[in-house]
Formats: structure tokens, sequence, C-alpha cells
């Protein structure tokens, strides 16, 4: 349904810190926008974002309007092992979406 | 017999209907967060704790062309151990309708305390970044960001 781009080194040494970049496509309708006709575009945000590696919980971003359009998130994390990175978008009308990805520690 | 108005009580008449014009269309402004808006988000975020300037480095461009897409990152200066690490970034500003912008969850294992995102800019106005410490302690860093065509305003 969504679609997410997600960077993930495939291979790292162990204790090094590696960059996650994620890009999930959402047009984060603020809620604030009118139509010409005057009309208030109800808010569609997502809210939520959680990545975990190999099940524990790594980082969190809580979301608001003012985030642009098609959430772009940058943040760092130490590879500790070999094993699957989840990450997961949640917001408003219900929208879920769900990425993972693999990684190599030696 | 009543004296014709004289241009001098016109224009003063006409200046006080303005200036009330004018308090009334600032009255009924758009929702929009004020400073005062934003020292309440902080509140919420920090309780009593004091917030001190410095570690924390916010990057945003100065110049803004877009308020739509504005790059924003912050890094705070921490070991990231587990006795002393960055617990939460939030980014809070001053004049989009809503105060806050993004909160985010660290710990030990993130390695370093970076983030990136992109984010809205309603207006020229100043960001704050607030970084939470394992130790509990608050610390800030503040921009200011002139933004020439705002987001959030335009019609769909």
């Amino acid at each position: 349904m969504a679609n997410a781009l997600i960077s993930v080194p495939a291979r790292a040494r162990r204790g090094e810190i590696i960059e996650i970049k994620t890009l999930v496509s959402h047009p984060m309708e603020t809620g604030y926008r009118r139509t010409q006709l005057g009309a208030r575009i109800p808010r569609d945000i997502i809210r939520l974002f959680v990545c975990t590696y190999n099940g524990t919980e790594i980082f969190r971003a809580e979301l608001h309007p003012a985030i642009a359009a098609n959430p772009f998130i940058v943040f760092p994390t130490v590879a500790t092992e070999s094993g699957t990175l989840t990450f997961q978008w949640t917001g408003d009308n219900g929208f879920s979406a769900t990425e993972s990805a693999a990684i190599t520690v030696e | 017999m009543q004296r014709p108005t004289s241009r001098r009580e016109f224009l003063r008449a006409a200046g006080a209907a303005a200036g009330l014009g004018l308090a009334a269309a600032i009255a009924v402004r758009p929702a929009e967060a004020t400073p005062a808006a934003m020292q309440d988000a902080i509140r919420k975020v920090v309780g009593t704790a004091r917030v001190s300037p410095g570690r924390v480095k916010l990057d945003l461009p100065p110049l803004v062309e877009n308020g739509n897409t504005v790059p924003l990152a912050v890094s705070v200066e921490s070991a990231m151990t587990e006795a002393d690490h960055v617990r939460a970034i939030h980014v809070f500003t001053e004049k989009n309708p809503q105060p806050d912008v993004v909160g985010f969850r660290f710990g030990p294992r993130a390695g370093r305390a970076s983030v990136a995102t992109r984010v809205r800019l309603a207006d020229t106005q100043t960001v704050i970044a607030i970084a939470e410490l394992s130790d509990g302690s608050f610390w800030s860093a503040s921009v200011a960001v002139v933004v020439t065509l705002a987001a959030c305003l335009e019609e769909a």
C-alpha cells in the first residue's frame, strides 16, 4: 500500500555506528488547509514511527503536522548483531505501513 | 445648525476606524501558536525542570525559500553510554499552527545522538530543539529562520 524506502547498510562491523535513512510516501495533510470553497481539509498524518532491531525498540519518533509530506527520518544505531530491522509507521485513518531490512554484522 | 465635518475630524475618525479594523483582523487570525503557546508546549515536556542552553546543535538553513520542506538536523554532545545518554529530542516552533514539531526517543543503542528530518515552517520564526538527558537535565538550542514561502496556508 504505502511506498517506503529504507537505506540500511547490508553489512557492518560489530560496534560500528550505522546511519539509517527512511522515507515513506504520505501526504501528511495538516488539517489547517482549506479548499478553494473554504472547506477545511481534515487532518491525515502519520503520528508514530518505530524502529526495532531484532525485536528491541531502538528509535521512536512522534510526528506532528509540522513534518513535511513524505516523512524522511535519518537516525543512527550501533550494529550489534546480524538480524532484521523492522520499521513501522502508524497514523490517522488507520494508516499503517511496515518495512524491514536485513543486516549482516561481522 | 450642524457644522460640516472638517477634513481633520474626518481623518481622525477614519484613522480610529482603521485601527479598530486592524485590531479585529488580528483577533480573528487563524489558529497560530504564539511564543506563549510554545512555552506551554515546552512545559508539558520538561515539567518544572530547568532548560539550559548548550550541548545541542540545531541545523536549519537561515533563509528558507519554501517552508513546505525544510531540512532539519539535531545533534547532541553525549557519550551515549548506559549511564549517560540522550533520552529524547523535542523540536518546537513559535508560529506554526501548533508548537510541536516532532519528538524523537533514543536509547544508548543509538551510539550517537543525531537525527535529521524535513519539517514545515509557516512563518519567519524561531525554532527550538530541547534534549532530555538520562540524568534528567534538559538542554536547548534555538535558531531564527527567515521563511519566504510559508507552509500550511496555501489552498489545495
